[in-house]
């Protein structure tokens, strides 16, 4: 059984039709008994990061992810899910987030030009970092194929634990991972056939 | 790099298809499950859905069948039609809409823009927008293009996008239905004075229609049609594989 962490942010619906689209029993817990009896677990979210931290925080979850992180379960964490893995974020003032991947969350707009859009919304083609095996994350899919992105943060000085980026002026980091725990910028829940095949990916690690 | 958004747009009346769409091996033509499912797997990147119901009943059955397109089909979904309230970005929502648009809503209350805005994000709230030319000037029209609202167009979108308006569509009633393609002289007005999405629609007869759109506006984003696909005058993937082969970013 899957578990997908509720706290209280978001619409949760998408996320896990798309599983049981796949075949995967997914269960919308925020209980600690659930979450540890799973045998992998979402952290979704959306909105803003010191808001969602809180929020996590707020109900203990956020020990009880690391202590399932600890235990060697296979965390995905998804858009704004995957920068609450990061040490901080400067989102409306700097806040703390798990500490799980080592990093910052920086806006988008300084480090693109001028002409492009921020949010950096649509889809975009995933690059693989060249110089280490591709991650079994996208055991499914290939180079180039594109997922849906909906973001003005993004995380950065990541690289060692950087799997993919996207084109969008530099490259932005668009998928982390370190050991058992995962992180996806953009949604696989939206993303078509290519996100269905990355969220099997992970259901199988 | 980011790709350009070619979406579908399906109308809605209690539950079902308006004008169904009589595709070879498609059981059911006005069926929005369907329909949705097919257009997803011809390569569509979105999908915009408007409810055109008058009624409670017909709101419902609307509700119902967004429920099932949004459990079986994993593309973005944008809903629009009859948002008024709160109450009812609420209610499209629950139902797995990603984007909500609002137009005559908008154009009544237009701090319904702001609150949509600051309760779910930017990048939820899309301001649609009906606008034809009146007097020298693009003029936005209301209630399906019935009415003329006397605002002019540009001003309009720009203090839309001021309130959190994360995405516009503009259809230009001048050009919607001829199939001579888009409104292209709207779109750059548009474009010069917005830096969030700008969605084309109206006009669409041809693939050439989508080339010149994306070639003359490189700040247009996404291209929105319903009749051309509906009938299969253009195919979705020979129309993507058409524009990638003319250079324009595509999802392929």
């Amino acid at each position: 059984m899957l578990a997908i962490v509720d706290y209280g942010v978001g619409n949760l619906f998408s996320l896990t039709c798309s599983l049981n689209a796949i075949g995967v029993e997914a269960v919308v817990t925020g209980d600690e008994a659930v979450l540890a009896r799973a045998d992998r677990v979402i952290l979704p979210g959306v909105g803003a990061f010191g808001d969602a931290a809180d929020a996590l925080r707020r109900r203990g979850l956020d020990r009880v992810v690391l202590r399932e992180v600890e235990k060697g379960k296979p965390l995905l964490g998804i858009c704004l899910g995957m920068q609450l893995l990061f040490d901080y974020s400067v989102e409306y003032g700097r806040h703390r987030g798990l500490g799980l991947i080592p990093g910052s969350v920086q806006p988008i707009r300084p480090v693109v030009p001028e002409e492009y859009k921020v949010p950096h919304i649509g889809w975009n083609a995933l690059h693989f970092p060249k110089d280490r095996p591709v991650s079994p994350l996208f055991r499914y899919i290939k180079e180039g194929e594109c997922v849906y992105f909906v973001h003005s943060f993004y995380g950065t000085d990541c690289e060692p634990n950087t799997i993919a980026t996207a084109e969008y002026g530099p490259e932005l980091t668009a998928a982390v991972a370190r050991d058992n725990v995962y992180g996806a910028q953009f949604h696989p829940e939206k993303s078509g056939r290519t996100g269905l095949n990355i969220l099997k990916a992970f259901c199988e690690l | 790099m980011i790709t350009k958004r070619i979406i579908p747009c399906l109308d809605v009346k209690d539950g079902r298809v308006v004008k169904g769409v009589n595709f070879q091996g498609l059981a059911d033509v006005d069926s929005p499950v369907e329909l949705a499912k097919f257009y997803s797997g011809c390569g569509a990147d979105e999908l915009v859905f408007y409810d055109i119901a008058a009624s409670a009943e017909g709101r419902a059955l609307f509700t119902d069948s967004l429920t099932q397109v949004a459990s079986s089909v994993f593309i973005p979904l944008t809903v629009g039609g009859g948002i008024n309230t709160m109450d009812d970005f609420d209610r499209v929502l629950k139902c797995g809409a990603d984007k909500v648009s609002v137009n005559s809503g908008a154009i009544r209350d237009p701090s319904l823009i702001r609150q949509a805005a600051k309760r779910y994000g930017d990048q939820c709230v899309v301001l649609s927008v009906d606008a034809r030319r009146v007097a020298g000037q693009f003029r936005v029209f209301a209630k399906g293009g019935r009415v003329d609202t006397g605002l002019d167009a540009i001003e309009w979108i720009r203090s839309g996008v001021d309130s959190g308006a994360g995405e516009i569509v503009l259809n230009s009633i001048d050009t919607d239905g001829v199939r001579d393609g888009f409104d292209l002289e709207m779109l750059r007005a548009v474009c010069d004075v917005v830096d969030v999405p700008v969605i084309a629609s109206g006009g669409a007869g041809s693939v050439d229609h989508f080339v010149s759109l994306f070639r003359s506006l490189p700040k247009v984003d996404a291209g929105l049609a319903a009749s051309i696909f509906h009938y299969g005058e253009a195919r979705i993937p020979e129309l993507k594989q058409a524009l990638a082969a003319e250079g324009i970013p595509m999802r392929l």
